[in-house]
């Protein structure tokens, strides 16, 4: 497929990476020679210098054959101009565009329609929901949801105290006393498939396949004592932490923001009248102390840099916070920080990456495409959710009895109402839902993708 | 990693071996049959045991390793590619083969052959494959077959191997930007065949002297080059050998149907503009020379196009023309063709970008603050290319001293060793005085004809994958 990525940025560079990965036709535009020059040396794609919303600029890329433009530039008026230029150059192409200003969130629905895009993604506004979501089940490092919000992949941290270290996955249902598959295992920053026999260390982090119902029983369980959130510490006060303190009061907590910058200080406090903005370094253990620190239910670091969150977060742990939630902007060098309990560690630009790529897929097939796709195990693996129906084989045969490609696990089946941890004996047929998880290194792009 | 991709390239060369292999067959010439044989064994030892030792290493390729790859194979690919002409007997020396195998991969055409026509058809036509083997990158070839898995390293040896001072791709995939140009080049042969095939040529012939028009490469398979052809096959050549100077996107955009931008580039402006000037000054020099106008004009424009387009064939002793127009050929061999085609020189491309950085320092000098942009064909050239064709003129110009200091030791005249040197490095063939059209390089001794080899390979390569090998940090371990 043609594809046309405008804005050579974080998820600009992201996106390339994933997308020249699965093959398509890359050209990327930038007005920044340099940027572009070190993507063209590292991925089969093309390079346009210029203005992405110039109309020269944009027949140049190819626009006028193009399947997919995607909008990633910095500023949201640009993504807006360049997908409704392209668009007017070519009737038929799918525009994606970044749009994340607050002051636009209410009307992205109606843009959408006006300007015909055929998505509009905001990252920090993803990044402050997942947040959020996080911290209504304290506890887990992540989830991930599937659609209907009933099944889940959760990730558990093994640590010193944890019921599960030393424990054969075979005898985890005995402990955890409910329903789970273990779909794998990250250990010293390698996503390993695991088998029946596989032990737990310390320092493993795990991703549990679960029901949304069952999270809590799960939960208890494990020992993990979880309170619910009432007061919240957020450090940084851009974007995402705006999208998270709005999030976090209708819910009813109590949310303080420490930012430096007076200006952006008086901003938030006039868009978030309840929350309490505090200007002042969040760098300095100091302030955070003094605005009570060890007191809170938790602790998102939402600075723009990504050292100074992990800094921040690393004294919030020692400090005792139950919760803490680091946002890093690049995502690269993340097996570096595999032995650093930073919390729950989220990207804006991955949950973004991950949106479009299953747009992406669901273009190249209009059928059996996943209906949702979770990057997993620091983007090792990957989490995928597909409709079975009539073209897909094998329905109705066991699954000890088929043959599946190497590193990939059905990890549930959805028949309508009822859900199943599958066994060897269990079996999808036409209507069902099946979730795969597989290794990064095979991409699958249809259900039928993971038979031999 | 470098192993196993220099070990690809010995085989494709192998699979390229095999048609020579089967002419000398159809044509009982056991002698070159058992030398084919004997090297095709050689290239396929050397691939397996290259591959056999790269199999493990996951090494990754940056710029280092790309330019570096494109050197080593090219001299891996000339030191087993010779191997016909030396086990054969054709050429008792192993350098003067090497001389002869280079000249052709690198489209050259210098040869050390004093009578072609003695030679075995199945050599003929392997040392005239050459030509279309290394006109359009045997690298490129490797990579329009073999699929580059989504990473960029491919990039570093398109640049590496394609000449002119800005490589871009065509179209997003590498492996399709190859098989596009590929398929031009190939296009191209087929319609010069053909139209050799109409002047009632023989197919051996139109085969061979097609490789060598549209590699721009100049081995013929007469001893006296074109000169014993009929005039319609002497213009037909000169048509292809302009053709296939002219930068291969040109076509590629006009298969797109950007007739326009064509129409605007600025360097195939300056291609044709000095192609029809040079034509116009030399045949108004020439008046009287010949018998007609025609003959002038035919003789005139072939001279052009075989110099400019660095291809080498011969027509007619340029050596007795007048001054002017001798030096006007010097000049152009010099220049050579546009960047991105198949022929050699400094390239126009280079030129043009050289001589707007010029008169913009000029200008400076009368308004010492003005900022001022180099554009070309309307848009701003980057200051880093800029830098780096400054840079090749210099690289370009040493290496042309220094050669010439080098194989002036062997006593020939100041014209013979400058012409030779210029011929060589611009990848042309023939030179003047005792390299002259109707001589050849036999005369040189083993030492100068090394020079002369590293010089071609230099020249094709455009120097910076040959001058990354001499360099001690490359064999370095980082």
């Amino acid at each position: 497929m043609k594809i046309i990525i405008a804005g050579n940025g974080k998820m600009g560079a992201a996106l390339t990476r994933q997308l020249a990965a699965e093959g398509d036709d890359l050209t990327l535009i930038d007005s920044n020679l340099n940027v572009l020059e070190s993507s063209e040396e590292r991925y089969d794609i093309m390079v346009v210098h210029g203005n992405c919303a110039s109309m020269e600029v944009l027949l140049q890329a190819g626009v006028k054959d193009a399947d997919l433009l995607i909008a990633m530039a910095g500023a949201d008026e640009v993504n807006l101009l360049c997908c409704m230029t392209a668009h007017g150059l070519n009737a038929n192409i799918h525009t994606i565009a970044r749009v994340c200003n607050p002051e636009y969130t209410n009307q992205v629905y109606v843009m959408r329609n006006m300007f015909a895009l055929s998505m509009v993604v905001n990252p920090e506004r993803q990044a402050a929901t997942e947040m959020e979501r996080l911290l209504k089940y304290p506890g887990f490092l992540k989830r991930d949801t599937f659609t209907k919000g009933r099944v889940e992949i959760v990730e558990l941290r093994i640590d010193g105290r944890s019921k599960l270290k030393d424990v054969a996955l075979n005898d985890m249902d005995s402990i955890v006393k409910c329903k789970t598959l273990v779909c794998a295992v990250l250990r010293d920053g390698k996503a390993v498939a695991p088998g029946g026999n596989f032990v737990l260390r310390e320092g493993d982090r795990i991703y549990v396949t679960a029901f949304t119902n069952t999270l809590t029983i799960l939960l208890k369980n494990l020992g993990i004592v979880t309170h619910k959130v009432k007061r919240v510490m957020l450090c940084g006060g851009g974007r995402v932490s705006y999208y998270l303190a709005k999030q976090l009061q209708n819910s009813g907590i109590q949310v303080q923001i420490v930012e430096q910058n007076p200006g952006r200080c008086r901003q938030m406090a006039t868009m978030l009248p309840s929350a309490c903005i505090i200007q002042g370094d969040s760098s300095s253990q100091f302030l955070l102390e003094s605005e009570g620190i060890s007191g809170c239910d938790a602790l998102a670091t939402l600075t723009g840099m990504d050292e100074l969150n992990m800094i921040i977060s690393l004294y919030g742990i020692r400090c005792g916070v139950p919760q803490v939630i680091t946002k890093l902007g690049h995502i690269e060098n993340t097996d570096l920080l595999g032995n650093l309990s930073l919390g729950s560690v989220i990207s804006p630009k991955e949950l973004c990456c991950n949106t479009i790529v299953q747009y992406v897929r669901a273009m190249k097939n209009q059928t059996g495409a996943a209906l949702t796709v979770h990057t997993i195990a620091d983007g090792q693996a990957e989490a995928m959710e597909f409709h079975a129906d009539e073209g897909t084989r094998n329905c109705g045969k066991p699954l000890k009895t088929l043959k599946l490609k190497k590193g990939v696990l059905v990890v549930c089946i959805s028949k309508g109402a009822k859900m199943e941890i599958p066994n060897g004996d269990s079996y999808f047929n036409v209507g069902d839902i099946v979730y795969v998880v597989t290794g990064r290194e095979r991409t699958i792009y249809q259900l039928n993708d993971i038979f031999e | 990693m470098m192993g196993k991709f220099i070990g690809k390239i010995l085989l494709v060369e192998a699979v390229f071996m095999v048609p020579a292999m089967l002419i000398s067959l159809w044509e009982r010439e056991f002698a070159a049959v058992t030398a084919f044989m004997w090297s095709l064994g050689a290239l396929l030892v050397a691939a397996g045991g290259l591959s056999w030792f790269g199999r493990g290493s996951q090494k990754k390729f940056y710029a280092k390793e790309g330019l570096a790859c494109v050197g080593l194979s090219w001299i891996a690919m000339s030191l087993l590619g010779c191997l016909p002409f030396f086990l054969s007997g054709v050429m008792p020396n192993y350098i003067d083969a090497l001389f002869e195998i280079v000249s052709g991969f690198t489209t050259t055409g210098a040869s050390i052959l004093p009578a072609v026509e003695d030679v075995p058809r199945g050599i003929l036509y392997w040392r005239s494959f050459s030509h279309w083997l290394g006109g359009m990158g045997v690298l490129v070839f490797l990579l329009a077959i073999s699929s580059s898995g989504g990473n960029g390293f491919t990039m570093h040896l398109l640049r590496a191997e394609s000449p002119g001072p800005n490589v871009g791709k065509l179209v997003p995939k590498m492996r399709k930007t190859a098989t596009i140009l590929y398929l031009i080049y190939i296009l191209l042969t087929v319609l010069d065949v053909i139209f050799l095939l109409l002047g009632d040529m023989p197919l051996f012939e139109a085969v061979c002297t097609a490789f060598g028009t549209v590699g721009t490469g100049g081995f013929g398979v007469k001893n006296d080059s074109m000169a014993g052809y009929s005039p319609y096959i002497q213009n037909v050549c000169t048509v292809f050998m302009l053709l296939c100077g002219v930068n291969f996107s040109c076509y590629y955009l006009l298969l797109v149907k950007q007739v326009k931008s064509v129409l605007k580039d600025e360097e195939l402006r300056l291609y044709l503009g000095v192609v029809l000037g040079s034509i116009l000054i030399i045949v108004w020099n020439l008046r009287g020379f010949y018998a007609t106008l025609e003959e002038t004009v035919r003789h005139a424009s072939f001279q052009v196009a075989t110099i400019m387009t660095t291809t080498g064939f011969a027509t007619t002793d340029y050596e007795l023309w007048p001054g002017l127009s001798k030096a006007i050929l010097l000049s152009l061999m010099i220049l050579g063709a546009s960047a991105g085609s198949t022929g050699g020189g400094f390239k126009c491309g280079r030129a043009l970008l050289v001589a707007k950085s010029l008169h913009r320092s000029v200008r400076q000098v009368v308004h010492p603050q003005k900022v001022q942009v180099v554009r070309l064909n309307g848009h701003a050239v980057d200051e880093k290319i800029l830098q780096n064709t400054n840079a090749y003129l210099a690289a370009y110009m040493i290496a042309i001293i220094l050669s010439f200091l080098l194989i002036s030791v062997d006593g020939f005249s100041i014209t013979s060793n400058l012409s030779a040197v210029l011929a060589c490095f611009n990848n042309i063939g023939p030179g003047f005085d005792a390299v002259g059209p109707t001589c050849n390089y036999g005369a040189y001794s083993d030492f100068s004809k090394i020079v002369l080899t590293w010089d071609m390979l230099a020249g094709r390569l455009e120097i910076f994958p040959m001058l990354i090998l001499l360099s001690r940090s490359t064999w370095k371990h980082r």
